[in-house]
């Protein structure tokens, strides 16, 4: 079968690989009809994730048809079309248990920090992703779940983990009505943050990027105040002044470790990989928020250190709260919201590319060309 | 008249909720936390998303000896067997996982390092193989062409383009100067070789 694969930090190409195989009872094998490229790809693809092994194919986003089922699988037939939430998960540790799924503590050997994610690492696990013609999806009874008829492919594919993960950070924020809430990062994730912040009562959306293009789509789309930081000298004093010198109620981190916005945190942990994530806007979040508020942090980080001003969180008693998403707990819910279009996934989505042009469509996202907000990838095309 | 934080009260909402809901689409659907699914983030067993209780779940098999981090008590159950250890990467990677915790930053240091070592070797026996690398196609470069590189870059006041230039330096910068240790280091032990 025809995969991506990685060959070292910005270089991916297309490879003839073996097909995947049922390697466990409860293992199905889904042939791939869309894919996406996440965001945190990117860290990936810029080499900052330990134990990124050349060969190894990327993609925790995407939906397909289940060609091959396990001797055990139940609730999944040959010709299904499912959605994989990112998370591989097997819905019966202490974790799962409690509905912490992207917890999940029988699926990644390499790492007890994190759970199972989908072609993101040996770190996670050790799994090809789905920017390929076919995957193995692990745990087919727990994980996947068929799309429903109504639903578009490209909501669909969103919803295994963008649109998901932008619900959850809002949920993590614990908005109360009226609340102000700044959302750093108006990528997918910050997007979804956005308009799932109204859903829960806010009294201001503000979305915080450097970008134009998408603090467009978050005027448009989520119908947020925005904050050019380049614009501004000092982005926290500028939030504040904003918020009446009180700062947000709530802050959420949808950037994570490649932030830009100080070059000495970016080219430290970006650039020189001297830390696990340039925490900018983590540190923006911590000090434009109001003593006592919350900030959710839905960005992602490297293992290990980061130079997070703890002190200043500390001191002002703010709540920290972060996981990745726990996906298909989200899933009842959000597709009522999907329905209803109270959230739009879809509308996000910018470029398509076919699998052979996949190290282009690597580079126009990564650089940020051509008003890229999310890139799907389409492995039957082409 | 002060500023909000030197008096009791928060500010008033810049809308009503009648007004808000008005013009966003599902303002207010999910005031309540109950309707929240993550909330409480930690609940037994939630309703609706398919997972059960199966009791530790069935081995995949062991095929070839399979790293693991040393805080686990046991090998997973279920593990990914995309790129198996392999080289003087996978001498590096089986080494930070059978000496270090996590908690270690020697840990994820050896295992950034071994993914370095592990570019070099992958791109040297792949072109022994007969499947050299095209860095120009494997960069995707092309798509500063294909996808407005200039124009998306340029008057967009971007934080990022400011030092972009600087980028290939920074980058490059530390393997070029470890390199040239490298081989000022060989050349002295050389030089007193020859001397002795």
């Amino acid at each position: 079968m025809r995969a991506m694969v990685y060959r070292g930090p910005y270089r991916l190409r297309v490879e003839e690989k073996p097909p995947p195989r049922i390697e466990h009872p409860n293992d199905a094998i889904v042939r791939v009809e869309l894919a996406a490229i996440c965001g945190s790809d990117l860290h990936l693809y810029h080499g900052l994730m330990p134990d990124t092994r050349v060969g190894t194919t990327f993609g925790h986003e995407f939906i397909g048809v289940v060609e091959q089922v396990g001797p055990s699988v139940e609730n999944l037939r040959v010709g299904d079309r499912v959605m994989v939430p990112f998370n591989v998960y097997c819905g019966s540790c202490y974790y799962c248990a409690r509905g912490l799924y992207a917890n999940c503590h029988n699926v990644n050997p390499n790492a007890t920090a994190v759970g199972g994610i989908y072609g993101y690492s040996h770190t996670c696990g050790g799994y090809d992703g789905g920017q390929a013609e076919l995957v193995r999806v692990p745990f087919a009874d727990v994980g996947p779940a068929p799309i429903p008829e109504w639903m578009s492919d490209e909501d669909a594919v969103l919803l295994t983990d963008a649109a998901s993960t932008g619900y959850f950070g809002a949920q993590l924020g614990e908005i109360g009505e009226g609340d102000a809430v700044v959302v750093f990062g108006a990528g997918p994730v910050g997007l979804m943050a956005a308009q799932s912040a109204w859903l829960m009562g806010a009294g201001r959306v503000i979305v915080v990027d450097h970008l134009e293009y998408r603090l467009e789509k978050a005027r448009e789309l989520a119908h947020a105040e925005t904050v050019n930081f380049a614009e501004h000298r000092d982005v926290v004093v500028s939030l504040k002044r904003m918020t009446d010198y009180l700062g947000a109620d709530v802050a959420i981190d949808a950037v994570g470790a490649e932030a830009d916005g100080s070059f000495l945190q970016h080219v430290a942990a970006a650039k020189l990989k001297l830390q696990g994530g340039s925490p900018v806007a983590l540190n923006w979040a911590i000090d434009s928020v109001r003593k006592g508020g919350t900030i959710s942090v839905m960005g992602a980080y490297g293992p290990i250190f980061s130079a997070v001003k703890f002190g200043d969180a500390m001191n002002k008693g703010l709540t920290l709260r972060m996981n990745q998403c726990h996906v298909k707990r989200q899933w009842p819910r959000l597709f009522e919201h999907v329905r209803n279009g109270y959230i739009t996934p879809a509308a996000m989505v910018t470029h398509r590319f076919g699998l052979d042009e996949i190290a282009e469509a690597y580079h126009v996202f990564s650089a940020k060309l051509d008003g890229c907000i999310k890139p799907l990838i389409v492995p039957g095309a082409g | 008249m002060p500023h909000t934080p030197y008096t009791p009260d928060r500010p008033p909402m810049p809308e009503s909720p009648e007004q808000l809901r008005a013009r966003i689409p599902g303002w207010g659907a999910d005031l309540d936390p109950k309707d929240r699914p993550a909330v409480p983030q930690e609940r037994h067993e939630p309703e609706g998303t398919g997972a059960r209780r199966r009791g530790f779940p069935e081995r995949q098999p062991e095929e070839r000896p399979r790293e693991r981090s040393i805080e686990h008590g046991t090998l997973t159950p279920v593990f990914g067997t995309s790129a198996p250890l392999r080289g003087l990467s996978g001498v590096v990677r089986r080494y930070a996982y059978r000496r270090f915790g996590e908690g270690r930053a020697a840990h994820w240091l050896l295992l950034i390092a071994a993914d370095r070592v592990d570019v070099v070797e992958s791109t040297v026996l792949d072109a022994v193989r007969g499947r050299p690398d095209n860095l120009i196609a494997e960069t995707g470069v092309r798509g500063e062409l294909t996808h407005h590189g200039w124009s998306s870059r340029v008057g967009a006041g971007r934080v990022d383009v400011r030092h972009e230039a600087l980028d290939p330096l920074i980058v490059a910068g530390p393997w070029v100067l470890a390199g040239l240790g490298v081989v000022a280091g060989v050349r002295a032990l050389v030089r007193r070789a020859r001397g002795r």
